[in-house]
């Protein structure tokens, strides 16, 4: 039985200073991450939690009013994350819902996670980890407990953080308090599912109150005193290089205390927001620029068969089908999609001699941290990364310069500079959704079975060319693993099909955009799935189901695709103007299947009402778990239907909402049902993998209300009228 | 210039170099009401919606000047000290916020558009609510406006009530 004993110079106990310290501020000696294959990690449901579990030390905090702050290694960002771990945390500590609150780990307590928050992957991670971690913190706690109050700790028990031996009762709180050093044991037994008291049930986000009476929990909140306001020049144009500025009209602006050059960027620092803004847009800025780059040169480098062809899926030989008649072939696209999320990006940063501190919404707090570290020349552990609340991520803030930016316009100054993006900088310097080029090709069988089917998709980069994927990781990966996702057949009956992704670089950013490839992929496979049904005069969900496989992935597929079509009572005819569409996709192990009813009112495609069954396997909090269908729906309702980014002359456009046109409340449906079938017993994906069905949802039910096939999107866009 | 303004029930006098700063940032920086959200500055998403004089004002692209004098609420001052404004009340049981910042935009629009009209229709709201919410959270967001309307209806009527029993 190997004991982790923990001696007091390992860490530091805030005793004695109002917190009742179990939470270190010191350095720790237990490092040791865990790496795990990058694509594992993003396409499975097995994604490991990719930091330090080894102490709970750096997790938990004891406070005097005995509760327990969760210091969170996941960032927040609307996902509802922070309420599940609560959840999950509060079940093994024995504690209520009130006594916890879940705060942003800061980098500096070496609490990180060395991958990001994004692929829909925190609750799963964490789901083993989080709940051992709360449970060795208990009986760390017991143990204590058991020597100051002189008793055996298998008499002990607790009822919402009091530990009590007969008449002797003691808080969490009294318990920790004085103590120096605390011995790990080795892990505890978890609690069943079936005895859980907090996990499955629609407890109300922890973070609600803070965001209905608008608490200054964001990045672009954060203050410190004596701050100033920076504010950095970028090009408009794509692939512009920095070639140096004229900053002598700038130089004397008012409220300007400084204009800093560096030999990639040059900013501002003054001494408002407005004031910043101003002189930034009187510095002129000399930028190298090689082409005029059109929306047309784009698409035209995406075509399927220009760039560079990988093979993710095979089974079978499609080429044995393909060679003879009657071959069935369509050709989708999407077009670029900007992240349009509402918070700029941005920083707070304050660098001093020894240390610097950044106050920043990022996806990605050890990389940020590293890369700012890297840029002041200074130590890793000089750099404090304190996350804050962020106010939308959906892929966002996996890149961040912005952190870099403000540290060095801080360091120039000496005081603190608060950082951030303009509107219009944000549209421009976006890391967009690339856009996408997709061919089907599929033969159907003298029953209407398909026989042989393959999707090629053709698109920008995504995960290579990313912080988090290391270029050596290139070729082991083979194809960009973001680019594809949602790309492979999931219909493992057919007996011949592939799944081919062309890898094209594009001249700008492309990068990760809630569920990745899923948006594009599902759109094209399941349109082309309708396609097919229609050909083979099959009705679209029973279609579907003859080609699910009988396994454990193709049963949960179709149970999802049974369960939409009973609950809506799909109809494949048109009834009172209205049409219903069907599509289901399965991403990172979560089917989803989704049912819409359309209407075409004064040439606009109206969606009345969507129903969706998935199965994101065990469900901690129904209530977010619907809430991230609701939302994700809708948001893939606004990128289907109306949302496009051009290249213009050398830019990319339009840089504001309205002309970037994006769903609002007139274009949401009234209605919305979701039903969570659990077919796994422990979690999976949630928040992306209902954007995957609603695009060729809505696309079917268009063609059978007007007998139009749209294979572009935005939909709306493309709708003959 | 100077400019006086009352800002949840609180009088300020401000001396302000430029006049036509946006009074988004003056609320934000230098009253430090972090409240009211920046988004776009060009009165596009509605994140810096606020009250002047009751009325909704995308405070962005709107000039302190024209502020001078007259009231503005913030999404700090909605509730009074015994209770959540009624939108808030609705948004609570709602549990309409995912990542949260647009949302003090939505309510202060939403208690603009109950304080006129308490029995808004779905083809109100999508007139009257157009801000921009990213999470897409608009689908609890109008069950959330309907609650409103139906708990700032009950407010009224015990109000009515009250003063009937002469207790006003």
């Amino acid at each position: 039985m190997a004991k982790n004993k923990m001696s007091r110079r390992k860490f530091l106990v805030r005793g004695g200073l109002g917190t009742i310290g179990v939470l270190a501020v010191g350095t720790y000696l237990f490092r040791n991450p865990i790496r795990r294959q990058i694509a594992g990690a993003l396409n499975t449901a097995d994604t490991p939690y990719m930091g330090d579990t080894s102490t709970p030390i750096i997790w938990f905090e004891i406070t005097e009013e005995n509760k327990v702050i969760l210091h969170s290694p996941k960032v927040e960002m609307g996902q509802g994350t922070f309420t599940g771990l609560a959840q999950m945390a509060a079940e093994e500590l024995e504690i209520d819902m009130s006594q916890i609150k879940v705060v942003h780990a800061q980098s500096i307590s070496g609490n990180m996670d060395s991958f990001a928050t994004g692929g829909s992957t925190s609750i799963s991670a964490l789901w083993v980890p989080l709940r051992e971690l709360a449970a060795t913190m208990r009986e760390m706690l017991l143990q204590k407990a058991a020597e100051k109050m002189g008793v055996e700790k298998s008499t002990l028990t607790i009822s919402n953080g009091q530990v009590s031996s007969g008449r002797t009762e003691m808080s969490y709180a009294q318990i920790a308090e004085g103590v120096e050093a605390w011995e790990v044991p080795d892990t505890p037994k978890l609690k069943p599912v079936s005895e859980m008291k907090w996990v499955g049930k629609p407890v109300p986000r922890v973070d609600l109150a803070d965001k209905v009476f608008g608490a200054p929990i964001f990045g672009v909140d954060a203050t410190l005193p004596n701050m100033l306001y920076g504010s950095v020049v970028r090009s408009s144009k794509i692939g512009a290089v920095y070639k140096g500025a004229d900053i002598s009209k700038a130089e004397n602006m008012p409220g300007v205390v400084k204009i800093v050059q560096e030999d990639d960027f040059v900013g501002v620092v003054a001494k408002s927001f407005t004031e910043a803004e101003n002189a930034k847009n009187a510095i002129e800025v000399i930028w190298e620029t090689t082409k005029n780059w059109q929306t047309e040169d784009i698409r035209s480098m995406l075509e399927v068969g220009q760039g560079t062809p990988f093979v993710i899926q095979k089974a079978g030989d499609v080429d044995d089908f393909f060679g003879e008649g009657s071959l069935i072939e369509a050709s989708y696209w999407s077009p670029i999609g900007a992240h349009a999320q509402i918070e700029p990006n941005g920083a707070l940063a304050h660098v001093e001699k020894d240390m610097a501190t950044i106050y920043m919404s990022t996806q990605v707090v050890k990389i940020s941290r590293d890369e700012i570290a890297k840029r002041l020349g200074m130590d890793k552990d000089q750099v404090n990364l304190a996350p804050t609340f962020l106010g939308g991520g959906f892929g966002r803030r996996l890149h961040t310069p912005n952190g870099i930016q403000a540290a060095v316009l801080s360091k120039a100054v000496g005081r603190p500079v608060k950082c951030f993006f303009s509107r219009k900088e944000e549209f421009q310097n976006d890391t967009f959704r690339p856009p996408t080029h997709h061919v089907l090709k599929a033969k159907l069988d003298n029953e209407g079975s398909i026989e042989a089917f393959e999707h090629n998709v053709s698109s920008g980069d995504v995960a290579f060319g990313s912080p988090m994927v290391p270029g050596i990781a290139e070729p082991i990966l083979g194809a960009d693993l973001g680019a594809w996702r949602g790309g492979m057949v999931q219909y493992g009956a057919i007996p011949n099909y592939q799944a081919i992704s062309w890898r094209v670089q594009l001249p700008f950013a492309t990068s990760w955009w809630r569920s990745l490839g899923l948006l594009a992929n599902t759109f094209a496979i399941e349109s082309f799935m309708d396609e097919l049904a229609v050909k083979a005069r099959k009705n679209p969900a029973d279609f579907r189901l003859t080609h699910t496989q009988k396994d454990d992935r193709g049963e949960r597929l179709a149970n999802v695709i049974k369960k939409v079509v009973e609950v809506s009572g799909y109809k494949d005819e048109v009834v009172n103007n209205r049409a219903m569409g069907f599509a289901a996709s399965t991403d990172a192990n979560t089917p989803c299947a989704q049912v819409v009813e359309v209407s075409i009112e004064n040439n606009e495609i109206k969606v009345h009402k969507v129903t969706c069954a998935m199965d994101p396997g065990l469900v901690v909090n129904p209530d977010q778990v619907k809430a991230q269908c609701e939302g994700a729906i809708i948001m893939g309702m606004s990128a289907s239907l109306y949302e496009k980014m051009e290249v213009e002359d050398g830019a990319l456009t339009p840089t504001i909402y309205g002309p970037y046109q994006m769903a609002m409340m007139k274009h949401a449906p009234k209605e919305i049902d979701i039903i969570l079938l659990q077919g796994a017993d422990s979690p999976g994906a949630v928040g992306e993998p209902p954007l995957g069905p609603i695009g060729a949802a809505i696309a079917n039910a268009v063609f059978r209300l007007t007998g139009q096939r749209i294979r572009r999107m935005p939909l709306q866009d493309h709708l003959q009228v | 210039m100077k400019i006086a303004l009352k800002v949840n029930g609180e009088q300020h006098s401000l001396e302000i170099a430029d006049e036509n700063t946006p009074l988004l940032w003056i609320v934000r920086d230098l009253l430090n009401l972090k409240g009211t959200k920046f988004g776009c500055g060009k009165a596009a998403c509605g994140a810096c919606t606020l009250h002047v004089d009751g009325e909704a004002v995308r405070s962005c692209s709107y000039a302190v000047k024209f502020a001078d004098g007259k009231k503005v609420t913030t999404i700090e001052g909605l509730r009074n000290e015994e209770a959540p404004h009624p939108v808030q009340q609705a948004w609570l049981e709602h549990v309409v916020p995912q990542c949260g910042y647009c949302q003090p935009g939505f309510m202060m629009a939403t208690a603009a558009l109950i304080s006129k009209n308490q029995e808004p229709t779905d083809e109100d709201i999508d007139n009257n609510i157009i801000n921009i919410c990213r999470c897409a959270t608009y689908y609890r967001m109008r069950k959330a406006i309907h609650r409103a309307a139906e708990l700032e209806r009950d407010r009224l009527s015990l109000s009515t009530k009250n003063i009937e029993n002469g207790e006003e």
